[in-house]
C-alpha cells in the first residue's frame, strides 16, 4: 500500500513538472502588447484569462470583476480579429499578451496561464476565469473578494472550488442580441437548480461533475461525454503550482480537495457561464471549423446540430437567477464556516 | 478616568490607531503591545503616529504566536505598565487591534462605575466547557506542550501521544483549580495588581508557560484566586469556528452587532469600513440603539459551525461529497416505494396520490424512460427522464429527487422489471426509505400479456430471479429502511390492512380509516397460469400459495401479519 501511494505521488510529481516544463516552452509563443504588471503590488488579487474574440463581452468582464477588487487582469489574446486586443490595451490595469499559437496545442490556454502565473502570480490569490465566467462567491454582493482571501488565509485555505453553471435565456438563444458592457445575467438568466451528478476522481482526487442543460439536452445518449462543470478558479498562487487541465485540476493534488468527506460543507462559490447568449451560434460555428476545442470540439458538434433544431434551454423547472443566497439554499455552493 | 485599556496589536495599524484614538478621546488611557514578529519599520511608524496622545505607552515586545506564551508575557507587561503609570485606572480592559467598541464608551464607564469590585472573566473548569480543539481539555494543563500546534504538528502531536503512554502527568502548583474562558477580559485594578505582585507569581509563571494555549487560562485560573467578585462572562462580543479560530465582522454585520449586549466586538475585518464609520463616530449620531438580542448573533455562528462539521443531509455537491457510510442520510427525506402495488390494483397510482396528497410517480427506474408523475418528461430541478441519463449515475439520480423535492413526499413503484440492480443496495440501506413488496405481483403483468408462453416461462424465471436476489438485499442485516414484505396470496387475503398501515406511516393525513379501496384487478385464471408455469418446469414461488380451486378465501384461517424489518 504504502508503495503505491509512493509510486503515484511520484508520478504526481513529474506530471506537475510536465506541466510547468510545457508552460515554460510556451513563453516564446506569446508576445507582449501592453506590460504593466510593475503596478502589480503584494496581497493584489490577480485574474488570469485567455480569450479569442471576445471583445463585445470584455467591458462587462472588466467592470464585474474590478468591481469585486480584483487589481490586475493578465490576458492572452489568442489571434483575435474583432477589435479586443487595441481596447485591453488602453486599460491601464490590464498587461496583455498576443498568440498565434493553437489552443489547442497549448492544452487549451492552461500552458500559456500557467507561464504567466508562475512568472507574477506567486504570492498572490489568482483567479483564473474565461471572459464568460461570472465568479460568484458567498457574500459577494456584500463583501469584496479580498474578503473571502483573508479568511482563506486565516483558514490555511490554499485553493477555492467554483463550479460552472450554465446559465441560458428563455427562448431562442439568439432571440435577445448581446450589447456590449450589459451584464450578460439580464439575458441568460435561467439555470439548471438540481440535476447534477458528482464523481472523484481517484487520481487526481477532485471532483468530476457533470450536468445541467447541456446534458439534458446534448449529451441524454451520451452523459459520460458531458462536459465538466467543477473548476477550482481561486488559488493562493505558488510557483510550484500548475493547472493540469483547464481550471478543473490542479497539482499537487491537496489543491483539488476543495470539497469534504465528513458529511460537512466547504465554502465554495460558483462560475455563472453565460456562454449561451446571442453570440454563440456564430462562436459554435468558428470554433467547428477551427477544430480548436476538447476531444475534437465533440461538444461544439452537438450543440450544432441541436441548436439548428431547438434553440431553446428552457424547461419548466428552469430557475430564475437571483443572487448567490438563492444558489446556496438550492445547494449548489455553500458558505460553509463563513458566517 | 476610571479605565484603562491594553491593546495587543499585530497587524492593521491604521484601525488599531483609528480604535485607540476612540478610546483616548473619551479619558482612557492606552498601552499597546505590538507582537515582536512585525518589522521594525512598521512597529515605529506606528509609534510615531501616536506620538501626539500623551496618555498611551508602547511596552516590551514578545513574540505572540498562537497558543503560546508569548501572549500572556504580552498582557502581563501591558497590564504592570498600566497599573504603574495610571494610578486612578480601576478597570483594565484587554483588547486587541482588531476590536471595536460596539456602544457609546460612557455607557460602558457608567456599567463599570456601578460595580467597581467585579471581575468580568469568562472563566470556568475544563470540565465544564465545551470547546476543546485538538480533543485536550484537562491534559492542556497536565502535559509540556513545547512544540508549535500550527508550525510542528507532527512533534506536538508524537509529543502528546508520548506522554500519554508514559503516563506523564505535570503537578498543578498550590493546588489551584485551573480554568478557562475568553482571553478578552476586564479585571480590577486589586484583582491584576495581586496576580502580578503574587509572590507565587514565579512558580505559577513557570507553569502556565508550558501549558497549552495559557492566553486562555493564566489570568482565568488565578483572578479565581483573588477576585472578590467574578462575573463569568466577556464584555467583548467574540465567535469561535469549529476550529477555535474567532470568526470576523464585516460591513453587513453591522445591523446584528448592534443587537449584540456586548460592548466591544472582535475581530473586525480591517476592511470593514461601514463598521468603523458607524461605532466610531459620535455616539449621538450614527449610533442607532437596538434592542439586546445576543441570541440571534448565537444562532447565526452556531448554524455555521453546524454546516461546516455536519451540512446538509442528503445534499451531494462541489463541496459536499462524503464518503460512504459519512453521509449523515442517504437522502434528505422520507420517501416510499411500492413494489407490486400497481401491478395488484389497476389504479394505484391515482389512488395513494388522491389517500395520501403525495407525489406518485410511475416506474423510476424503467428501462426505457424515467416514468414521472402526469407523464412529464422534466421534473423538479431540471432532472431529464432520459434513461441514459439516469442510469449514468442512479444514485445521484434518487438523491437529486429527494432533495429537489423536499418538503413534498415522494413514492414512486419499482419492479424487478425496472433497472435495479445498481440502486437496490442504496435504497434497502436508505432509513429514508419506506418500502413495500408485495412479492410475486410481476406475475400478474405476465399473466396478462399476450406473448407465448415459451417467452412468458423464460421472462418469469428471469424476473423471480431478480426479485428473490432484491428480497435478499431487503432481508440483509445491512438494510436499514422500514421494508415490509408480503407475499401475494398473503397480500391479496386482507388488503386492507397493510394498506392501512402504509398510509398511517406515510402519515400527511390525519389518521383516519380508508374511505376507498384501489381496486384490485381481475385474478381469476391466475392460480392455472400459475400452475401451467410450473407444468413447464418452471418453479414459481415468490407469490406465495394459490390453490388451483380458490372457492371463497377461508375467513378462519388467522391473518398473516406483515413482517417489519427494522
Amino acid at each position: 500500500m504504502f508503495y503505491v501511494s509512493f509510486l503515484t505521488s511520484y508520478g504526481m510529481r513529474w506530471r506537475r513538472k510536465y506541466a510547468k516544463m510545457r508552460a515554460y516552452g510556451k513563453k516564446y509563443s506569446m508576445r507582449s502588447v501592453s506590460d504593466n504588471t510593475s503596478a502589480i503590488r503584494s496581497g493584489d488579487i490577480l485574474l488570469f484569462s485567455t480569450f479569442r474574440n471576445e471583445n463585445i463581452r470584455l467591458p462587462y468582464f472588466l467592470d464585474y470583476y474590478r468591481r469585486l477588487g480584483v487589481s490586475h487582469f493578465l490576458m492572452v489574446d489568442n489571434d483575435s480579429e474583432d477589435g479586443g486586443r487595441p481596447y485591453l490595451a488602453q486599460q491601464p490595469d490590464v498587461s496583455l499578451w498576443t498568440t498565434r499559437a493553437s489552443y489547442r496545442r497549448s492544452r487549451f490556454g492552461v500552458d500559456w496561464l500557467n507561464f504567466l502565473q508562475r512568472q507574477y502570480g506567486h504570492g498572490h490569490w489568482c483567479l483564473t476565469v474565461d471572459p464568460d465566467e461570472l465568479f460568484v462567491y458567498p457574500f459577494c454582493d456584500t463583501r469584496p473578494i479580498r474578503a473571502l482571501t483573508d479568511w482563506l488565509d486565516s483558514s490555511h485555505v490554499r485553493s477555492f472550488g467554483a463550479m460552472l453553471l450554465d446559465m441560458y435565456p428563455k427562448g431562442r438563444i439568439d432571440a435577445v442580441p448581446y450589447r456590449a458592457g450589459q451584464d450578460p445575467i439580464e439575458i441568460a438568466a435561467w439555470f439548471d437548480p438540481g440535476n447534477y451528478v458528482i464523481d472523484r476522481n481517484p487520481s487526481y482526487w477532485n471532483l468530476w461533475i457533470q450536468g445541467g442543460p447541456r446534458s439534458r439536452m446534448f449529451f441524454r445518449d451520451l452523459p459520460k461525454k458531458a462536459p465538466a462543470l467543477n473548476k477550482i478558479p481561486l488559488v493562493k498562487w505558488d510557483k510550484r503550482y500548475a493547472y493540469v487541465s483547464s481550471t478543473h485540476t490542479l497539482l499537487p493534488r491537496g489543491l483539488n480537495l476543495t470539497y469534504d468527506q465528513w458529511g460537512g460543507e466547504k465554502a465554495s462559490g460558483v462560475l455563472l457561464h453565460t456562454k449561451f447568449l446571442s453570440t454563440f451560434g456564430e462562436k459554435a460555428e468558428e470554433e467547428l471549423t477551427r477544430k480548436q476545442h476538447y476531444a475534437g470540439s465533440v461538444e461544439y458538434k452537438a450543440y450544432a446540430e441541436k441548436i439548428q433544431k431547438d434553440p431553446d434551454l428552457w424547461c419548466n423547472w428552469s430557475e430564475k437567477y437571483i443572487n448567490w443566497r438563492q444558489l446556496e439554499i438550492l445547494g449548489l455552493m455553500s458558505k460553509g464556516n463563513w458566517a | 478616568m476610571s479605565v484603562g485599556i491594553i491593546m495587543l496589536v499585530h497587524t492593521a495599524f491604521d484601525r488599531a490607531e483609528e480604535v485607540a484614538r476612540h478610546w483616548a478621546a473619551a479619558g482612557c488611557p492606552v498601552v499597546f503591545h505590538v507582537d515582536k514578529n512585525v518589522k521594525d519599520d512598521a512597529y515605529y511608524g506606528f509609534v510615531k503616529s501616536m506620538s501626539d496622545l500623551p496618555d498611551t505607552r508602547f511596552v516590551k515586545r514578545h513574540r505572540c504566536e498562537w497558543g503560546t506564551w508569548g501572549l500572556v508575557a504580552a498582557t502581563q507587561a501591558a497590564a504592570q505598565t498600566l497599573l504603574d503609570d495610571f494610578p486612578d485606572v480601576r478597570h483594565v480592559y484587554l483588547t486587541s487591534g482588531a476590536c471595536l467598541p460596539l456602544r457609546p464608551l460612557q455607557e460602558l464607564f457608567d456599567y463599570l462605575d456601578e460595580r467597581p469590585q467585579t471581575d468580568f472573566i469568562e472563566s470556568a473548569t475544563t470540565a465544564d466547557v465545551p470547546w476543546t480543539i485538538g480533543g485536550l481539555d484537562r491534559e492542556r494543563f497536565l502535559l509540556r506542550f513545547p512544540f508549535s500546534w500550527r508550525r510542528q504538528r507532527m512533534l506536538f502531536d508524537i509529543y502528546v501521544r508520548f506522554q500519554r503512554a508514559v503516563g506523564y502527568k505535570r503537578t498543578i502548583p498550590n493546588g489551584v483549580v485551573p480554568h478557562m474562558g475568553s482571553q478578552w477580559w476586564c479585571l480590577t485594578r486589586q484583582t491584576l495588581s495581586a496576580i502580578l505582585e503574587d509572590p507565587e507569581r514565579k512558580t505559577y509563571d513557570r507553569f502556565f508557560r508550558k501549558v497549552w494555549i495559557p492566553d486562555e487560562s493564566y489570568f482565568q485560573t488565578l483572578s479565581r484566586l483573588y477576585s472578590r467578585q467574578i462575573e463569568s462572562r466577556s464584555l467583548t462580543l467574540s465567535k469561535f469556528d469549529y476550529q477555535g479560530k474567532p470568526h470576523m465582522f464585516y460591513d453587513d454585520h453591522l445591523q446584528l452587532l448592534r443587537r449584540s449586549d456586548c460592548f466591544v466586538a472582535r475581530k473586525i475585518w480591517p476592511f470593514a469600513n461601514r463598521l468603523y464609520e458607524a461605532f466610531l463616530t459620535d455616539p449621538d449620531g450614527a449610533m442607532k440603539r437596538t434592542e439586546p438580542n445576543p441570541g440571534k448573533i448565537d444562532r447565526i455562528f452556531a448554524k455555521a459551525v453546524d454546516r461546516r462539521t455536519r451540512g446538509r443531509p442528503g445534499l451531494y455537491m462541489q463541496s459536499r461529497y462524503p464518503a460512504e457510510g459519512r453521509e449523515n442520510g442517504v437522502t434528505c427525506a422520507q420517501y416510499s416505494i411500492f413494489e407490486g402495488f400497481s401491478d395488484l390494483f389497476e389504479n394505484f397510482e391515482p389512488w395513494l396520490a388522491k389517500t395520501t396528497g403525495a407525489r406518485v410517480h410511475g416506474h423510476l427506474f424503467a428501462p426505457d424512460r424515467v416514468e414521472y408523475s402526469d407523464g412529464q418528461t422534466v421534473m423538479n430541478g431540471a432532472l431529464s427522464d432520459s434513461a441514459k441519463l439516469r442510469d449514468y449515475n442512479k444514485r445521484a439520480f434518487l438523491t437529486s429527487l429527494i432533495w429537489n423535492t423536499r418538503g413534498e413526499r415522494q413514492c414512486f413503484q419499482l419492479g424487478p422489471m425496472d433497472e435495479i440492480e445498481d440502486i437496490e443496495w442504496d435504497i434497502a440501506k436508505d432509513p429514508n426509505a419506506q418500502i413495500s413488496v408485495i412479492t410475486g405481483a410481476w406475475a400478474i403483468g405476465l399473466f396478462k400479456s399476450n406473448r407465448n408462453f415459451a417467452d412468458i416461462r423464460k421472462e418469469a424465471a428471469r424476473l423471480q430471479q431478480i426479485e428473490s436476489t432484491h428480497l435478499n438485499a431487503l432481508r440483509s442485516e445491512w438494510a436499514k429502511a422500514r421494508i415490509r414484505i408480503w407475499t401475494m396470496a398473503e397480500f391479496i387475503e386482507a388488503p386492507m390492512e397493510p394498506l392501512q398501515t402504509i398510509i398511517d406511516e406515510i402519515g400527511r393525513t390525519r389518521r383516519k380509516t380508508l374511505a376507498e379501496a384501489p381496486k384490485m384487478t381481475d385474478l381469476k385464471g391466475f392460480p392455472q397460469f400459475l400452475q401451467s408455469l410450473k407444468n413447464q418446469g418452471m418453479h414459481p414461488y415468490l407469490m406465495g400459495d394459490f390453490p388451483i380451486d380458490p372457492g371463497k378465501p377461508d375467513t378462519q384461517e388467522p391473518k398473516p401479519k406483515p413482517y417489519l424489518i427494522k
